[in-house]
């Protein structure tokens, strides 16, 4: 079967940054693979090395830069990847749900594959919503918050744990084709080896433009609209201990003597 | 079209407490809007559900009485149908681990803009939703174009309507296909184990901020000193350097101690909603910005790799 996996370079932002109007400042900004689709990569390329995958395929919607963070899921053992860009994507500072639903369904009806994996949420919108928005618009299966995947070849069924509040989990069996949504922890992501690194240069990208996958800009209006973005204001009047690490450490054993927890 | 439908979440026999949050958001709207707050219940013993979501602020309850527990099949079917039927203006679902196993399919199905995980919003001839980015470290406003939307509401923003009301309850007949490509086949208890955080009095809480496994005998030199409970945030559990029964947060265990010590936590949404019932919250942070410090009553601004030693030495 084949598996398409869904990556996103996200932004992390520096402890200390600046707003500038409606985004963080570039300079405070660090892009990265999104960590729970790290965990969806893995899952995938495990499912190739266990035998019922033939192919990792990735897909991401971003610009060049995001070539980098492809590399890194090539590094750790998928096939190849397409990347969909436009110009008309750089208008919106916030990309709908929809929007990534028209981009990524146009892709996913291009490869075909048996299987999607998304990330649960990315680190930097979260959302949380387009791995089951694209898996109703695809008429696939689903089940979102996935952490432990065990996929029956013989019946063409995922029998998944999908992680709920409270320490339980819920047991399902979903037919494929299915999007399964990925939490962290159903694996330990590999890190790459300088063996995959080097392997992943000559591994194919495949750049799309909207055209390419048969859509317009039409398909990237987004109906939401970021407008203003600020920090948040501190809810508690929290009481920071001042000094060096022996004095602070010393004031907080007075608490915990206080509140007579510690002696 | 200016009502809104709130749609409630049970699990195993019980309504969740995100169902009572929805009523008071959905009232909240409702006023800005001008329209009727209409609950759903979906499953189980909706009869029974439905009597304990007649809160006040709420005009409508509907029940479809399909299935005992959660089917995302059967709820995106019946809230379709439902919202088919009543034509509100805003759907409110929880944006829970159900919620979003089921809101997404809705809102493409009908083709409403969606808006998750909102801490709050305001209806003024437009729908603007402020929600978090980047692990919460900024709050943004968002405006959502069109005229009907949907939006998934973050738990324990709003409190939990109480008094007794007087809505009228009546029964959705939804027509809904039962053959499912998904099938939920049971539930499992995860952690169990030896110790149970939730009982601890003292909590000595550790997270990224610990970089590696190995660091990790100096928090066990400290929780020793001490006498405390040793837990953590996600990361620690998903890498794997403790087990899963000392996992705090949403998907771990809900504490309550008289000192939590949050070391190297960052404080993420999901790990404040296992521990911000704690009566006294103490971190140990080096970043001054890190959002645990908004819940926290005493902090340190400082590397816990200089601080703990400090204070293991205090208590030995």
């Amino acid at each position: 079967m084949k598996v398409l996996v869904t990556v996103k370079e996200v932004a992390e932002v520096a402890d200390d940054f600046e707003i500038e109007g409606t985004e963080v400042g570039e300079r405070y900004l660090e892009y990265d693979l999104n960590e729970w689709d790290d965990y969806a990569v893995e899952e995938a390329v495990q499912l190739k090395e266990d035998g019922p995958a033939e192919e990792v395929v990735t897909v991401t919607i971003g610009p060049e830069r995001s070539e980098e963070t492809i590399r890194m899921a090539l590094a750790k053992g998928a096939d190849r990847a397409v990347r969909v860009w436009d110009d008309a994507l750089e208008e919106p500072d916030l990309l709908d749900v929809e929007t990534k639903t028209n981009l990524l369904q146009a892709v996913v009806e291009e490869e075909d594959p048996d299987l999607v994996l998304t990330g649960v949420q990315a680190g930097d919108d979260a959302f949380g919503a387009t791995g089951v928005s694209l898996a109703d618009e695809l008429g696939f299966q689903w089940g979102a918050v996935v952490n432990a995947l065990d996929y029956d070849a013989d019946e063409n069924v995922a029998h998944v744990h999908r992680e709920l509040e409270g320490g339980v989990e819920e047991l399902t069996d979903i037919e494929l084709p299915a999007v399964l949504t990925i939490q962290t922890g159903i694996n330990e992501p590999r890190y790459a080896s300088l063996r995959g690194i080097r392997q992943a240069q000559s591994k194919e990208i495949s750049p799309k433009s909207l055209g390419d996958i048969g859509l317009d800009a039409d398909a990237v209006e987004s109906d939401l609209t970021l407008t203003s973005m600020y920090e948040p204001e501190s809810e508690s009047d929290v009481e920071i201990f001042d000094g060096d690490a022996s004095e602070t450490a010393g004031k907080l054993a007075e608490v915990l003597r206080e509140k007579g927890v510690a002696e | 079209m200016s009502d809104v439908l709130a749609v409630a979440e049970h699990r195993r026999g019980e309504l969740r407490d995100v169902s009572f949050e929805l009523l008071s958001a959905g009232r909240m709207l409702a006023d800005q809007t001008g329209g009727d707050l209409h609950v759903a219940v979906v499953g189980g013993d909706t009869d029974g559900f439905a009597d304990e979501l007649d809160r006040e602020g709420v005009d409508a309850i509907h029940t479809v009485s399909e299935g005992e527990e959660f089917n995302h099949d059967i709820y995106a079917q019946a809230v379709e149908a439902l919202h088919a039927d009543l034509d509100p203006q805003v759907l409110l679902m929880p944006n829970s681990v159900n919620g979003l196993d089921y809101a997404p399919a809705v809102a493409n199905r009908l083709d409403l803009p969606l808006a998750t995980d909102a801490v709050d919003f305001e209806y003024d001839d437009g729908l603007t939703v402020t929600r978090e980015m980047y692990g919460s470290k900024v709050e943004t406003t968002v405006e959502v174009g069109g005229d009907q939307y949907a939006v998934t509401i973050r738990g324990a923003e709003w409190p939990a309507a109480e008094s007794v009301g007087d809505a009228e309850i009546s029964e959705f007949d939804a027509d809904i296909d039962t053959d499912t490509g998904s099938v939920v086949t049971g539930f499992e208890e995860v952690g169990g184990g030896d110790v149970d955080i939730s009982e601890a009095d003292f909590i000595v809480s550790i997270g990224r901020g610990i970089e590696e496994e190995d660091n990790l005998p100096l928090i066990e030199d400290l929780v020793e000193a001490t006498d405390a409970t040793l837990a953590s945030s996600r990361p620690i559990v998903d890498n794997g350097w403790l087990p899963k029964n000392r996992q705090v947060g949403q998907s771990g265990k809900v504490v309550t101690p008289t000192v939590y010590l949050a070391i190297g936590i960052s404080g993420a949404v999901q790990h404040v909603a296992g521990m911000k019932g704690a009566d006294n919250i103490i971190a140990v942070n080096t970043d001054p910005n890190a959002p645990i410090f908004d819940i926290a009553d005493y902090g340190i601004v400082g590397d816990l790799f200089d601080v703990v030693p400090e204070l293991i030495e205090e208590f030995e």
